[in-house]
């Protein structure tokens, strides 16, 4: 079987509701509907592009959704100060990176398991914000909504960047030897510090990117509407998860990359949509995208056990 | 028979008892015999045969030819249960409790029915727990957690475990390895006060002292073989020894060709707190094999890893080609010229879910890959390279590790510490678990590198491998260095050096 078997099974599944919503409901492929779903989907995209890494690192961040929030607030704030975007945007980076930098040195330098450290992390940050927000939205000035462009050009640029991030990324894991490295360490920490890498700043780099780039996200996501809600992150960690563990990252770390998590994004992503389109009860959303994590972690689980005999 | 002993139906017997693993022929005949009122010790080197040997004792392993007669009962399907049943205990080195409960509840999950829905007492649990303690001589509180026990306390417990249970026969592994001299002879005195009301105890040591001091007889294992039983007051340590290593070398190792360079390491007085290695002190040269012997946990691998940065050295000095260097971790090793390869090839070596060619890159990323790019045409040449060069029998260098015989992927692992261009190898038991035929493989191999200009420690256990491959051998035992050896010494000598015998040379 190929070694892209997980990889390749997931766009022909994509490839397959994509078909299916073709024949059925060509109006999902209307343009400006279209490009407003995926434009919503795009800061997503990029804190997929971080959770692949992680889970390739064989660690695993939650908080990332509270992090988002955080630093979608903040960024809100900072614009409603009348910072320009071109400083809003690089500052939401950095708080995202300096938490997630929180977080790797908790994992990495404490060697803490990452599950229990960006659980707390994600409940601290969610209920702190709740209590200095109070359930305040930020109502951003004028000229941040699509940079003060039109919707078009705005959503187009949201895309073309998310989409931009994921071939660095792509490329990346297959070119660079940093790349080779996060393998390594997710595969075997020991082996690789044997061969002279060093997994707990592998370990905290990918922690501070992965804040990097959720807090690039959540600017993303800042500029597709007037206010900025304080809850505007729930909910994400799972959703980004959902996709990486569909796209074929294996959760034991070691195995997978961007392309197919973008893949099994897209996949999860199309069901709402579709169903939608198709005029079934939206209630249905939610367990038809169960029922595709659950393949797929079938299908992990039978594939490493064949492996083994 | 021991002295004082009537002559009666012995509580175990086996016969020509055979095991194979796969192709390894792991005991090959043994004949074994323990009487009631006895400590019989079984004596053996590395790989003897004797952990074989108890695990068909426990049921644990079956035999593949050969007798189990258990209290005259012929046994042919042994299980651990039935074991159990028939009165066989094992106190392993390490203790098998669960270190979050209590003394008590350890002995009572040993000891009390199996059963989902039954109601625990409490009362008769503590109750016994405190028996059974103070029967072995253990001042320890019934509710103390396991974990708040030091080694030898955990020891006790295991014992009183087996005393409860109504053990009649007692297998301790190596139960002083761990103790310090007034432990010992307390554990000393519980397993006479077992002996003078009819158990018979399997006693394994390394430690010729204590068998002269606590058994009635011992049996000698060599190569799966059982050499004899004798009592112990008709022999002594030297014709015990020579019992464990009476072999000849035999021809099949590749002749030194290479004549030793200038010094490439010196270690004086090297020592590291937090793995037991103290003062060590030798010198390694160029095209030298420095065979490092001695028994399993004597410190060698331990000094492998002080030399490699991954327990810092922390008393003395490491110069290599004479300059001071203080490994902190294995990149500064690798940068000073280091290469060491680890003893389990599956945990630390070759990733099996790697490429070949990713394996071999591993260590040397920064070299290759100048600016991060990976380049995978240099990466390719380079494993291709090393797999016409080693002789590694695989698919394509695009083949997962995974797919590789144990000798072809001892094959890589070498091949990925090559790649680094060291001037010091250091190969922690190069050929364990791999086939004849890939071993002569590889000690041709080390030969080469050797005659090509690299200074070689090559740690084994597997003594006519120590002997046949070195030029010189250091062995040590408990962290220290006790003798430093010609090659080709007859294995008597090491044996005695590995075993604290009187004849040491003293560290040169």
């Amino acid at each position: 079987m190929s070694k892209y078997f997980r990889e390749i099974s997931v766009t022909i599944a994509l490839g397959l509701v994509l078909l299916g919503l073709a024949w059925f409901a060509p109006a999902f492929f209307q343009g400006q509907p279209l490009l407003s779903l995926v434009t919503r989907e795009a800061p997503t995209l990029v804190v997929m592009c971080g959770m692949a890494l992680v889970i390739i690192c064989r660690e695993i961040d939650i908080s990332v959704g509270s992090l988002f929030s955080v630093c979608s607030v903040c960024a809100g704030l900072l614009a409603e100060q009348g910072w320009p975007l071109a400083l809003v945007v690089p500052a939401a980076v950095l708080i995202g990176a300096s938490l997630g930098a929180f977080n790797g040195v908790l994992v990495a330098g404490l060697r803490l398991p990452s599950i229990v450290v960006t659980l707390a992390t994600m409940v601290t940050l969610r209920q702190g914000l709740n209590l200095a927000r109070q359930g305040l939205f930020v109502t951003l000035p004028e000229g941040v909504q699509w940079f003060g462009l039109s919707q078009a050009a705005g959503q187009w640029t949201l895309v073309g960047a998310a989409l931009v991030l994921l071939v660095i990324f792509g490329l990346a894991m297959r070119y660079l030897a940093a790349g080779r490295w996060v393998y390594a360490v997710g595969t075997d920490a020991e082996a690789a510090r044997l061969a002279g890498i060093r997994p707990q700043w592998v370990t905290f780099f990918v922690f501070v990117l992965m804040g990097a780039l959720t807090g690039l996200a959540s600017s993303m996501n800042l500029v597709q509407s007037p206010q900025v809600q304080p809850l505007t992150g729930a909910g994400l960690e799972l959703k980004v998860i959902a996709a990486v563990v569909v796209g074929g990252v294996a959760i034991s770390g070691g195995r997978g990359n961007v392309w197919g998590a973008f893949a099994g994004m897209l996949l999860l992503a199309c069901i709402a949509p579709a169903l939608t389109h198709l005029h079934i009860e939206a209630y249905w959303e939610k367990a038809i995208q169960g029922a595709i994590i659950l393949l797929a972690v079938v299908a992990d689980g039978l594939s490493s056990r064949r492996q083994k005999n | 028979m021991p002295s004082g002993q009537p002559t009666q139906t012995p509580l175990l017997t086996l016969r020509s008892a055979a095991k194979n693993f796969g192709g390894v022929r792991a005991l090959r005949g043994v004949d074994f015999e323990l009487q009631a009122g006895e400590v019989h010790a079984l004596l053996g080197e590395n790989g003897a045969g004797k952990s074989t040997l108890i695990k068909l004792i426990t049921g644990a392993h079956q035999p593949d030819a050969g007798q189990i007669i258990l209290k005259g009962r012929t046994l042919d399907g042994l299980t651990p249960s039935l074991a159990q049943q028939l009165g066989v205990a094992c106190i392993y080195q390490q203790p098998a409790l669960f270190p979050d409960l209590t003394v008590a509840e350890n002995i009572g999950l040993r000891l009390e029915p199996v059963k989902a829905w039954r109601r625990i007492d409490w009362r008769s649990r503590y109750t016994r727990a405190a028996t059974l303690l103070q029967r072995v001589g253990a001042f320890l509180p019934a509710d103390a957690e396991v974990r708040s026990l030091s080694m030898p306390e955990q020891q006790l417990v295991e014992i009183a475990c087996a005393v409860g249970s109504g053990a009649s026969i007692i297998v301790m592994d190596e139960p002083t390895a761990s103790l310090t001299g007034r432990e010992q002879e307390r554990l000393f005195k519980v397993v006479r006060e077992m002996r003078a009301v009819g158990v018979g105890v399997i006693y394994i040591s390394h430690r010729l002292e204590e068998i002269f001091a606590l058994a009635d007889r011992v049996t000698v294992l060599r190569d799966g073989e059982s050499i004899g039983t004798h009592d112990v007051s008709d022999i002594d340590e030297a014709g015990l020894i020579k019992l464990m290593v009476g072999r000849e070398v035999s021809q099949l190792y590749p002749p030194a060709e290479s004549v030793p360079g200038e010094t490439v390491l010196s270690l004086r007085d090297v020592g590291c707190a937090e793995s037991g290695v103290k003062g060590v002190s030798f010198e390694v040269r160029a095209g030298e094999i420095f065979g490092l012997a001695g028994l399993v946990g004597a410190g060698r691998t331990e000094l492998a890893r002080v030399l490699f940065g991954l327990t810092p050295v922390d008393h003395g000095e490491i110069l290599l080609n004479g300059k001071r260097i203080t490994p902190q971790s294995p990149q500064e090793a690798v940068a000073a010229g280091i290469a060491y390869v680890p003893e389990d090839r599956r945990r630390h070596g070759v990733v099996l879910e790697m490429r070949i060619a990713h394996n071999i890159t591993m260590a040397v990323h920064r070299r290759l890959f100048p600016g991060s790019w990976l380049r995978f045409g240099a990466e390719s040449a380079l494993a291709l390279d090393y797999i016409r060069d080693l002789a590694v029998k695989c698919a394509g260098p695009l083949a997962r590790g995974g797919s590789l015989s144990g000798g072809n992927q001892q094959k890589v692992s070498l091949a990925r510490w090559l790649a680094t261009k060291p001037r010091l190898l250091i190969l922690d038991e190069p050929t364990q678990g791999v086939d004849v035929g890939a071993k002569s493989e590889i000690h041709k191999i080390i030969r080469q590198l050797a005659k090509e200009g690299l200074a070689v420690i090559m740690i084994s256990s597997d003594l006519p491998e120590v002997l046949g491959m070195s030029d010189r051998i250091g062995v040590m035992r408990g962290g220290s260095l006790t003798a430093i050896l010609p090659g080709h010494s007859d294995s008597h000598r090491v044996m005695s050096a590995a075993l604290g015998q009187s004849e040491n040379k003293g560290a040169a």
